[in-house]
């Protein structure tokens, strides 16, 4: 008998203790003397049932989770009556309501398996790349109506065109794999466990714009994303995927990997070109476009790991394939991560246009402690807090632009009602004051005056409600770059949200905050 | 690992990172896997070597967050203090932590066993709150785990 078991090498499963049932797994099979083929795919983001172990069968894969390594004997029994079992994989509401264009891989395959990936349908959209023309290419990047993941949500063909159209002797691909924001880790998972997806997209960018080389920025706190990539470039290379000749075409495209040093602003694209030059990570005032003046001043295209993952599906599968799925104009599917105090946290990835009260109560399943949501920050630490009378905002760009909030990276913290939205308030301030470039004073300055004014607020001083709105405002409009900029979004909307928490010890606090 | 680099030892480093466009987060990256913080005599030697101000070296190493201009102890624990964290009670955690080990954040206890930092998430946000112990990640974080890493970590 031998036994095929596929076992996450995710950081979140590993994070979870997957290695022990690894080594488990092993142990029990020269104990039982049974052959067993364990692979090591990415995970299928269901988070709260990591470590997930599946076992290939007949009807498809079996899946038992989570996984500790006193449940390993029962995997080598009777499969049904294993206490972990939750049935087909695919079949599990979590994973089956989906709709996987961009992570239909992930945890399906072996990671740095060249030949798994292209028996999954990689490759594809770049064998279809070299038989077109850039301008053919960025059309259809264009028509697919693909908009930037990272959180600004600009249009990606638009971008592609500008560096296209440039005339120099270098362009650059760069990824933006710095994913500062709390609650992401779809570009994490996404590298983790598909990386050749992402080298495939920057090579389909490089063919498209003419640029030849390409980096990915990724941040120190991802060691695992970061080996894991490593080894995909190499392999890639290996295989020709990556080099002078591109699949043996006579395009030439190569990239590198390149790790950050723990400071957030460095997601911020022109912050991040600057510190891959090796300068502090300093904003850069906008003009020039980094599309004309980005990387050692040459034109460059920055996109985030997502928006570059989606391009191989999109050139595979075609635009109107992908642009069918969606809301208004936030075309296609979005990887939303599902994240904080939730009952089944994880990637969730589904077209534009679910209400967050759906994402939060049916496909989150609540708080995981049980208690009632208070609120989710949606976004990351410069995206709003919504109350539960904002759930029915659909999930898209403008829509949640409209009240007030942002879609950023996609990632949903959720919050029980025993938060303290004060606490947070101040934590979005602070979190400003640690990360800010220091470039300009709004920011610099504001963050840590705005730490104090909420502390005059939390000791019940009244009159400081304004002088917080104020700040806020300042910082809204006289800031360079959206960590200034933005840090008003989580704060006014705890204020305005969840007055009764800036109520301090005075009275009349509450009415101040309206 | 040593705490001390010798100049032949940092002129390969710089030598196999030269030819790199924008080598210098590279350098100081591989000078703090080895030694585990870059040494500040090392700044004008690299500085020399790509052609920039030690004004300059310096002002890049102190900005970023990662890079020590002093060894840290022998083991170092991070501990995620981001929103999706917080929301899974890691600020008491954080307290009970300090409590055990004695020491405040980016503090070293004395016998020199653990430095303790925090970090801005670790992508672990739906199993937290989060930690990364010597660069391995630990998930759903809980007063017991930390003290078994307190323990196991000799402090
Ligand atoms: C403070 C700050 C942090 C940011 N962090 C990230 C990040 O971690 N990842 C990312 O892709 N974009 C981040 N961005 C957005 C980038 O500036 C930029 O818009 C993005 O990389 C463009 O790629 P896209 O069009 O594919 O989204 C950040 C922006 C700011 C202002
Ligand atoms: S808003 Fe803050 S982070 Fe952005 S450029 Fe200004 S000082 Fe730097
Ligand atoms: S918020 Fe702690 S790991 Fe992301």
């Amino acid at each position: 008998m031998t036994l095929k078991i596929f076992l996450s090498r995710d950081a979140a499963a590993k994070a979870l203790g997957v290695d022990d049932v690894a080594d488990a797994i092993t142990r029990e099979a020269a104990a039982r003397g049974v052959q067993v083929t364990l692979v090591r795919p990415g995970s299928r983001g269901m988070i709260w049932l990591e470590p997930l172990a599946e076992v290939e069968t007949p009807q498809g894969r079996m899946a038992f989770g989570p996984m500790t390594a006193a449940d390993v004997p029962g995997l080598f029994g009777d499969l049904s009556a294993h206490p972990k079992a939750q049935g087909l994989t695919e079949e599990i509401p979590f994973f089956k309501s989906q709709t996987r264009l961009t992570f239909a891989r992930c945890g399906v395959i072996d990671p740095l398996s060249l030949a798994d990936y292209e028996a999954h349908g990689g490759l594809a959209g770049l064998g279809r790349a070299l038989a077109m023309t850039g301008a053919e290419i960025v059309a259809e990047v264009t028509e697919s109506g693909l908009r930037g993941r990272g959180g600004a949500g600009f249009p990606t063909g638009i971008k592609w065109k500008t560096v296209a159209d440039a005339v120099a002797d270098r362009k650059y691909i760069v990824c933006n794999a710095d994913e500062g924001d709390s609650a992401t880790f779809a570009d994490r998972m996404l590298m983790e466990g598909d990386p050749f997806t992402l080298i495939e997209g920057m090579a389909i960018a490089g063919i498209a714009t003419g640029a030849t080389k390409g980096y990915v920025y990724l941040r120190s706190e991802y060691p695992d994303a970061v080996e894991v990539m490593n080894a995909a470039v190499r392999i890639g290379r290996e295989a020709g995927l990556l080099g002078a000749s591109v699949l043996g075409s006579n395009r030439a495209f190569d990239m590198e990997i390149r790790v950050g040093a723990g400071a957030y602003v460095c997601g911020e694209e022109t912050s991040l070109l600057n510190s891959l030059e090796g300068k502090r990570g300093i904003v850069r005032a906008k003009p020039p476009l980094p599309a004309l003046e980005g990387f050692l001043g040459k034109p460059t295209v920055v996109n985030n790991v997502i928006s570059l993952a989606s391009v191989p599906v999109i050139l595979g599968k075609g635009a109107k394939h992908y642009k069918d799925f969606g809301l208004g104009r936030s075309r296609g599917t979005i990887p939303l991560q599902i994240a904080g105090n939730v009952k089944h946290g994880g990637l969730y990835e589904i077209a534009f246009g679910l209400t967050l009260g759906e994402i939060v109560d049916t496909i989150g399943g609540g708080t995981a402690s049980g208690r009632p949501v208070k609120a989710v920050q949606v976004g990351g630490p410069l995206g709003a807090y919504f109350p539960r009378a904002l759930f029915d905002t659909p999930f898209g760009y403008e829509e949640f632009a409209g009240k007030d909030g942002l879609v950023g990276h996609a990632g949903l913290t959720i919050f029980d009602d025993s938060t303290d939205m004060l606490k947070m308030a101040r934590f979005a301030m602070e979190f400003c004051a640690v990360e800010s470039c220091g470039k300009c004073t709004p920011c610099r300055v504001g963050a840590v005056r705005g730490v104090e004014v909420v502390d005059r607020i939390a000791a019940g001083d009244p009159t400081a409600v304004p002088i917080l709105k104020d700040l806020c405002n300042t910082m809204k409009f006289g800031s360079l770059c959206a960590l200034g900029g933005f840090t008003p979004y989580p704060v006014m909307s705890a204020l305005t949200h969840f007055p009764d928490d800036f109520s301090g010890s005075a009275t009349g606090a509450k009415e101040a905050a309206e | 690992m040593t705490n001390t680099l010798s100049s032949e030892r940092l002129g390969e480093i710089i030598a196999t990172h030269a030819g790199l466009e924008g080598p210098l987060l590279p350098i100081f990256h591989a000078i703090q896997e080895e030694v585990g913080h870059i040494p500040q005599d090392a700044l004008p030697v690299i500085a020399q070597a790509l052609n920039i101000s030690r004004a300059e070296a310096h002002g890049v190493m102190s900005f970023y967050h990662d890079f020590r201009a002093n060894p840290a102890g022998r083991h170092v624990v991070k501990l995620c203090r981001a929103e999706a964290c917080q929301s899974m009670g890691a600020d008491a955690l954080h307290d009970h932590a300090k409590e055990r080990l004695g020491i405040d954040f980016n503090e070293t206890t004395k016998n020199g066993a653990v430095t303790l930092e925090p970090v801005f998430c670790l992508g672990l946000c739906a199993c937290g709150p989060a930690a990364l112990v010597d660069g391995k990640v630990v998930g759903r974080l809980d007063a017991e785990k930390i003290d078994r890493i307190a323990t196991e970590c000799g402090a």
